[in-house]
């Protein structure tokens, strides 16, 4: 579905990412994680049309989409979220999810993105009362918010920029279980940006491990997380987080 | 059925105001308040969406020098050059605003930016003295015989009334058009986060250029409809930073986010302007756009919602309270 | 002919060069504040316009000597900057750029409205005829000269104080970062009322200048105001270099343009490059922005 070939970034001089490559097969949840500026969310960057790459290629069901415009990614099927919520505040929830899905599928009547905005909402768990305000909704639900409205532009592709920082242990499982329960009854794939590994490793089908701007692993959760690069270069850092990690997956 | 029926009666007095009542200075004044207050609204279109323009003059100065040169020198009806003219300041609005948008430039940038605009078309009326009159302003022709539909020129105040009336509650139509619309949604997500915006799906250049390009017209109109029912212009009276600066501050007093807050604006501003000049003359010139200025900075820093917008908010503001209140519960 | 074309366009390039240095000072009071405040004055230009009748009032009414009267202007406009900022900016910091950008403009409406009740509409000047000078065959005004060094000086000295002197630092630093500066014990309100001060003594400078050479009357800033708002613009807000720069190119155009034609024909070329210039380079404008 997603072939990322010998993707670069630089940055002046600075190589942010470094001649990436990975596949991502229909219905599958790939998790990319990797150290603060190991070059994850310049990769979820470039998909997701924020910046042009330096070299490389992404091809999305086939077709070239690296230096596409945001929002034409966005129509061709790839839904994005950001890492700290960015809603709409002087819309209503409801509106807020409207609007993604209307404007996401390329337009069609404000009714049917009625429709699935509603549905998004339900996926999410969010009431759709039509007054309720932005203003209401602690981390949690701005978080599902942010799910909701990328969910709506109806993707074929999800890129969840989840980063479960702020939340506690019980809504971060939550979180897990949405995108978990999204991909069940969807069928949507779902790329999972995260800096900690914890609860994603418990969701996911393939972990990708970035450090300074390369690929240092992939595969499967319980294969990865014995990598001894990835426990050297990233849960070596915290044993406590890598034997954590390790009785999750357990 | 009922929601509509105040608007129908509002509506009704309106159109039937002249048939009653014609005295022609209370009328000229309303007519001067209705084309104002379809300039105002037509600026307040784009810019309760944060897109503050100060090229407004610019696009009226158009509207009005186009359909007067081409109807002297050209002899074209004002039925043909009023298009030429709304298309003249489209074109102008999309050279402008494009590279505007497509590189991001907003909030005062883009006021800036669009601030050189309004003061380019008052120089290029005053660089084409030799046709345009320059500083000391420009007449049509008048039609032989008076009143002509043909020349778009009438001399009794009461089809005028009835011109701007209907053009005014156009401009108040298409407010709730844009309120109603999606696009009003992918502008409002836009103000705030351009970048969330895109990732919803939105073609953000797009959206914006749109509302401006419609915002630029509206306002092209209200100028060569100025044009026709005074017969004279001048660069300064339809051009230039100050009229742009005077659609700004009338929409700010009477209300950026309501929709009849332009009109308010034009009534509260030009009713202050001629009881000024009633009371005391000609010595009183000047003290007007004193009283404006003064006005303008007050009500940004004191009730930036504008007199419309604080009443309505005021009203508001019980229920939203007791609406609030269960959800608070619930959280 | 061919040579008589080519003394005429040289003597415009050199006015141009004149003008520039006129417009880059005028550019720079404007640039300073919003490098610092983040503010636009939109009513820069009506600064300036009472500070030409402070001149006129101080010289043709009040025969001060003009040095007396033009430093007694320049004091009185950098007051009026630190009134302005404490009046209108200083309850506006807060909200959004835009609404301080705004009330800038009723100050503009304010101003322009005083200054036609108290001056009323004539045009006045200060009568002086001061000489042309013949430079092989170029006429340049000795007004312009002066202008121009004088604009020269007040530039140099403003970059001396930014460079050399404590506050100035702080100026500078505050310009690059706001938040950080607030945070290390900078007074940022005395540093905003220098600025206020320092950018309308600018503006009070320009003022001397300009009414050297240009008549005075309530509009008359309106003539000037957009050309200063383009170069800053262009140059990038807040980019002192960046506005000098620009203030030389749009001085060449319009006198240079004014040659062949109207000087509004040279106003006009300036803003058509002006417009060009964003299509095909905006990092000129989005140059602090990045």
């Amino acid at each position: 579905m997603l072939a990322v070939t010998d993707l670069s970034k630089q940055f002046g001089g600075f190589t942010a990412v470094d001649r990436v490559s990975f596949t991502v097969g229909k219905g599958e949840i790939l998790g990319l994680i990797g150290p603060n500026g190991s070059g994850k969310s310049t990769i979820f960057n470039m998909i997701s049309g924020t910046l042009t790459p330096s070299g490389g290629a992404i091809a999305f069901e086939g077709r070239e989409i690296g230096g596409l415009a945001p929002h034409r990614v966005t129509n061709r099927g790839i839904g994005r979220t950001f890492q700290i919520p960015r809603p709409f505040r002087r819309l209503s929830i409801l509106d807020n999810v409207i609007l993604a899905g209307f404007y996401g599928q390329g337009r069609h009547s404000k009714k049917a993105a009625q429709a699935a905005a509603e549905q998004a909402l339900d996926l999410v768990g969010l009431p759709h009362d039509p007054h309720a305000k932005v203003d209401g909704l602690g981390a949690a639900g701005l978080k599902k918010l942010e799910l909701a409205k990328a969910l709506a532009t109806a993707p074929k592709l999800l890129l969840a920029d989840e980063s479960l920082g702020g939340l506690d242990e019980h809504e971060m499982n939550q979180a897990a279980d949405m995108l978990k329960r999204i991909r069940r009854e969807t069928g949507i794939t779902i790329i999972w940006v995260e800096h900690i590994m914890g609860v994603l490793m418990r969701v996911v089908d393939r972990v990708m491990v970035l450090d300074h701007g390369e690929k240092i692993a992939e595969g499967p959760p319980s294969h990865v997380a014995r990598d001894p690069r990835v426990i050297e270069v990233y849960l070596g850092t915290d044993t406590q987080a890598a034997d954590a990690a390790q009785t999750r997956i357990a | 059925m009922k929601r509509w029926l105040p608007w129908t009666i509002a509506g009704a007095l309106l159109v039937a105001l002249p048939f009653v009542y014609n005295a022609p200075y209370p009328l000229h004044i309303m007519v001067v308040i209705l084309i104002w207050s379809f300039a105002y609204t037509s600026w307040s279109i784009m810019g309760r969406f944060g897109l503050v323009s100060l090229g407004h003059g610019g696009f009226m100065g158009i509207g009005a020098y186009v359909t007067a040169l081409l109807w002297n020198h050209a002899g074209m009806s004002p039925w043909l050059s009023i298009p030429m003219a709304l298309l003249a300041s489209a074109t102008i609005a999309i050279l402008v605003a494009y590279p505007c948008f497509r590189f991001r430039i907003t909030g005062h940038y883009f006021a800036l930016v669009t601030l050189a605009l309004s003061g380019i078309v008052l120089q290029v009326i005053t660089a084409t003295r030799d046709h345009t009159g320059g500083s000391l302003g420009y007449t049509p022709e008048r039609h032989q015989g008076g009143s002509s539909i043909y020349a778009l020129q009438f001399i009794d105040k009461e089809t005028w009334y009835l011109i701007a009336l209907g053009v005014w509650a156009a401009g108040i139509v298409i407010w709730y058009r844009v309120e109603r619309s999606m696009m009003r949604y992918a502008l409002e997500a836009i103000s705030e986060d351009e970048d969330a915006a895109a990732a919803a799906g939105v073609h953000v250049t797009w959206e914006k250029l749109k509302v401006t390009v419609l915002s630029a017209m509206m306002t092209a109109l209200a100028g060569a409809l100025y044009c026709q029912y005074q017969m004279f212009i001048s660069p300064d009276t339809v051009s230039g930073i100050s009229i742009s600066l005077q659609m700004v501050f009338a929409v700010v007093v009477g209300g950026i986010y309501v929709s009849l807050g332009p009109t308010i604006g034009a009534i509260i501003t030009i009713l202050l302007a001629e009881v000024l000049r009633i009371s005391f003359g000609t010595a009183a010139v000047g003290y007007d756009n004193l009283v404006y200025g003064v006005l303008l900075v007050l009500f940004i820093i004191f009730l930036p919602k504008g007199i419309l917008g604080g009443l309505m908010e005021a009203r508001a503001r019980p229920q939203a309270a007791t609406a609030a209140q269960p959800k608070a519960s619930r959280a | 002919m061919d040579s008589i074309f080519d003394i005429y366009l040289l003597e415009a390039l050199l006015n141009g060069i004149l003008l520039g240095g006129v417009l880059a000072l005028l550019g720079l009071g404007l640039n300073l504040v919003f490098g610092v405040i983040d503010v636009v004055w939109i009513c820069y230009a009506e600064l300036i316009m009472l500070g030409m009748y402070g001149m006129y009032y101080l010289h043709s009414v009040y025969h001060l000597p003009l040095v007396v009267a033009g430093a007694l202007s320049i004091a009185i406009v950098g007051a009026l900057g630190v009134v302005l900022h404490l009046v209108v900016i200083q309850p506006l910091l807060g909200t959004a750029p835009i609404n301080q950008l705004l009330a800038t403009g009723g100050v503009l409406f304010f101003l322009q409205s005083a200054a036609t009740v108290l001056f009323g509409i004539e045009f006045k000047n200060l009568g002086l005829r001061l000489p042309v000078i013949e430079l092989s065959g170029m006429f340049v005004s000795y007004a312009r000269l002066l202008a121009f060094g004088a604009a020269l000086i007040g530039m140099v000295l403003v970059y001396l104080f930014l460079a050399k002197t404590y506050t100035g630092i702080a100026i500078r630093a505050i310009a690059q970062d706001r938040q950080i500066m607030g945070l290390m014990g900078v007074d940022t309100r005395r540093i905003y009322l220098i600025t206020s001060a320092v950018g309308g003594a600018l503006a009070g400078l320009a003022a001397c200048l300009l009414v050297l050479q240009y008549d005075v009357h309530p509009f008359v800033g309106l003539s000037f105001g957009p050309i200063i708002f383009m170069i800053c613009v262009l140059g990038g807000l807040g980019n002192i270099v960046g506005g000098f720069v620009a203030a030389f190119i749009f001085a060449e155009i319009i006198t240079v343009g004014g040659l062949y034609l109207d000087l509004e024909w040279g106003y006009v070329f300036a803003f058509v490059f002006f417009v060009v210039m964003m299509f095909i380079r905006p990092e000129g404008l989005l140059a602090r922005r990045a």
